[in-house]
């Protein structure tokens, strides 16, 4: 019982919890920007695959890092079009866009890693981002060393949090994009185009989600697993919800999602065989749908969320 | 210019067209896609085409495989029909093959006219009643339910895999993670001598005919088309939507729970964690290219299935890898939701305003 509450003192208890957060943190972003706009992402999954891909390959092909971060963010907005081209231009079914642009982007990530490598058994590796070691951090107990231990790429997802926020509340763009989600009419009686915000926010929104999947095969790991992804887009999808559609709740829910994970993880090993380790596995899908019952009720959905919009039509 | 102008109702030999238009363009961009990677692809498509039916072994193989997608196609039509999202039947579908070896490989022990239904039963009862958990949360407390079932195909998943390595591993199974085979009297007997198609094919056939008929001609068909055209309508005219919702789900589960036991009772004779390469995602392109139609979920299946198959064949002679199915499969589902736009608009000239 005592190591079990000891582990919360640990910094490296709290650094992989942060580890774990951030795809989410870029994940959980990307789907209530897009969310906010009226369109509900259902791509998330397939985009987070094709990030993880694109990000990974292009390293891999000899490109500096931050490049491939480029590459899996266009990769990402690229998706976030194709799916504003059928949702919001054609008007249609936004449940089954997303699904098939997940199957899509899935399918077409794998047979591009089978097409590059035919053969090989061990995945191929590259120099992932190394901890920036800020040292200044290190006194600060405990969450000082933990923040210390994560890459750029975290910190590029506190500041797109923090980006977000601002667009969203304090910027003209983000009131245009906040109404065009709650009551696109009155955008376009504004004179503005509320196509052109959709597809913005769901270009946006993509290149957000691809770089969660990057951060995976670019900073939390080195290489390309089949099945790395793993529900991880879904789990964003609930936590937008559970986040009421905030990007500062949208950080903290991440946050306290990667905390739980990380402890059960520790526990796991703390319980040693006597419990099936697919029980502790199982928990952080059941979390998410526990989180997402749990807001259900007074779930304040954009109003527009789901509906295409189309001119002159009421 | 060019105009949408909405149609008023599709004629039947346009809503027969799309699907196969929609289909024929995923196959052809596929096969774009193939060639700027190199493969000989005039060899491919004849592969492609000879492995799914060149032969009876290629045509059995072929309906082998589309029994649990007309089954999981069965399932995404009839909760789509009511917008219900159900996009948990790759769990449904393991639930129901779990259920099936659990009582089917000794726990009980019978004839086979007794078995054989009872290992199904059990298949469709697991599937409907993990279904009925999202169905309930849908309609009592409106949690969304495409996440609620997208999370719980990895749940189940893990659970599957839990039981194999635990209570359902085979003794004899030389340490892997498998379950004990199913009893001879609750497998499905084979259709074709020497092949592996079998019984689930007329089970997943008679399921079809049973949703086209219960949509038709029941009351509850009624009642699924009117939640689905305008929830709030049917709740105005009296409908129960959420007893509606709830019955919806139930089937659509029962109908993919069912999949995973024809699979276990009638092709592997046991269960192991990778018992479906995608039939429950697989599932929602056959629906959506049968215009979630019941009878057309058939063909439909028989088309996707083709594909997987005729895909395997030409990646073994050719190395190309067989996820190339899996690209056909998704660029099916995006053309068809794009050719869904003409059963509903038509295009007109008009001159300049």
């Amino acid at each position: 019982m005592i190591d079990a509450l000891e582990i919360l003192l640990q910094a490296n208890f709290w650094a992989a919890a942060i580890r774990i957060a951030t795809p989410l943190i870029f994940g959980v972003l990307g789907a209530l920007i897009c969310e906010r706009a009226g369109v509900l992402n259902l791509g998330i999954e397939g985009i987070f695959v094709a990030g993880a891909m694109a990000g990974w390959l292009s390293v891999y092909l000899g490109a500096p890092l931050w490049l491939g971060v480029s590459v899996a963010a266009v990769t990402g907005a690229c998706l976030g079009l194709l799916h504003g081209c059928l949702t919001v231009i054609l008007g249609l079914s936004q449940h089954v866009a997303g699904i098939g642009i997940t199957l899509f982007a899935t399918s077409a990530a794998y047979f591009g890693y089978r097409v590059a490598f035919p053969t090989v058994t061990t995945p191929p590796r590259i120099e992932p981002f190394q901890p920036l070691g800020l040292s200044f951090l290190e006194a600060v107990p405990v969450i000082g060393p933990a923040l210390s231990q994560q890459t750029a790429l975290t910190w590029l997802a506190f500041a797109a949090t923090g980006a977000t926020a601002f667009v969203l509340a304090k910027t003209p763009l983000g009131l245009a994009i906040r109404a065009v989600g709650d009551n696109p009419a009155s955008v376009d009686a504004q004179g503005l185009s509320v196509a052109g915000l959709r597809m913005g926010a769901l270009a946006a929104g993509s290149a957000l989600m691809a770089l969660g999947g990057a951060f995976l095969t670019m900073s939390a790991f080195n290489a390309f697993f089949f099945g790395m992804i793993n529900g991880r887009g879904w789990v964003c999808i609930a936590l937008t919800v559970f986040a009421s559609w905030r990007p500062g709740k949208a950080l903290l829910g991440a946050l306290l999602f990667g905390a739980f994970d990380a402890y059960q993880l520790r526990l796991q090993t703390l319980a040693g065989g006597a419990v099936p380790s697919q029980l502790f596995l199982m928990l952080p899908y059941l979390l998410s749908i526990a989180a997402l019952i749990l807001v259900a009720r007074k779930a304040d959905y954009p109003r527009a969320l789901m509906k295409p919009y189309i001119k002159g039509e009421r | 210019m060019i105009r949408f102008e909405p149609r008023a109702q599709p004629s039947l030999l346009l809503r027969i067209a799309i699907p196969m238009v929609a289909a024929l363009a995923a196959l052809l961009l596929s096969l774009i896609i193939l060639a700027l990677t190199g493969a000989p692809t005039g060899r491919a498509i004849g592969l492609l085409f000879a492995g799914a039916a060149g032969s009876v072994f290629a045509l059995t193989e072929t309906l082998t495989r589309a029994t649990p997608l007309i089954l999981t196609g069965l399932a995404a039509a009839i909760a789509f029909r009511s917008r219900l999202w159900n996009i948990g039947a790759e769990g449904q579908l393991y639930a129901g093959a779990l259920a099936a070896v659990a009582i089917g490989s000794g726990a009980i022990e019978g004839p086979p006219w007794l078995m054989m239904p009872l290992v199904c039963l059990a298949g469709a009862l697991a599937g409907g009643l993990l279904m009925l958990g999202p169905a309930l949360l849908k309609a009592k407390l409106s949690v969304d339910e495409v996440v609620t079932t997208l999370l719980l195909n990895f749940v189940v998943l893990l659970f599957v895999q839990m039981m194999l390595e635990g209570p359902l591993k085979d003794p004899m199974g030389m340490g892997w993670p498998q379950s004990a085979p199913i009893l001879d009297e609750a497998a499905l007997p084979k259709l074709v001598a020497q092949m592996r198609l079998h019984a689930g094919l007329v089970i997943a056939l008679v399921a079809a005919l049973l949703v086209a008929s219960l949509q038709r001609a029941t009351v509850l068909g009624f009642e699924m088309r009117a939640v689905g055209g305008n929830a709030s309508a049917a709740g105005f005219a009296g409908i129960p939507v959420a007893a509606t919702l709830v019955k919806t789900g139930f089937i659509s589960g029962a109908l993919a729970g069912l999949a995973g036991a024809g699979e276990v009772v009638g092709l592997k004779g046991y269960l192991t964690s990778d018992l479906s390469p995608g039939f429950g995602y697989a599932g929602i392109v056959v629906a959506m290219l049968a215009a979630l139609e019941p009878l057309a979920v058939v063909p439909a299946a028989i088309f996707i299935a083709g594909i997987f198959v005729g895909a395997d064949t030409m990646s073994r002679s050719l190395g190309v890898s067989n996820y190339f199915a899996d690209l056909v499969v998704a660029l099916s589902l995006l053309c068809v939701l794009v050719g869904s736009l003409f059963l509903r608009y038509r295009l007109r000239r008009v001159g300049p305003a």
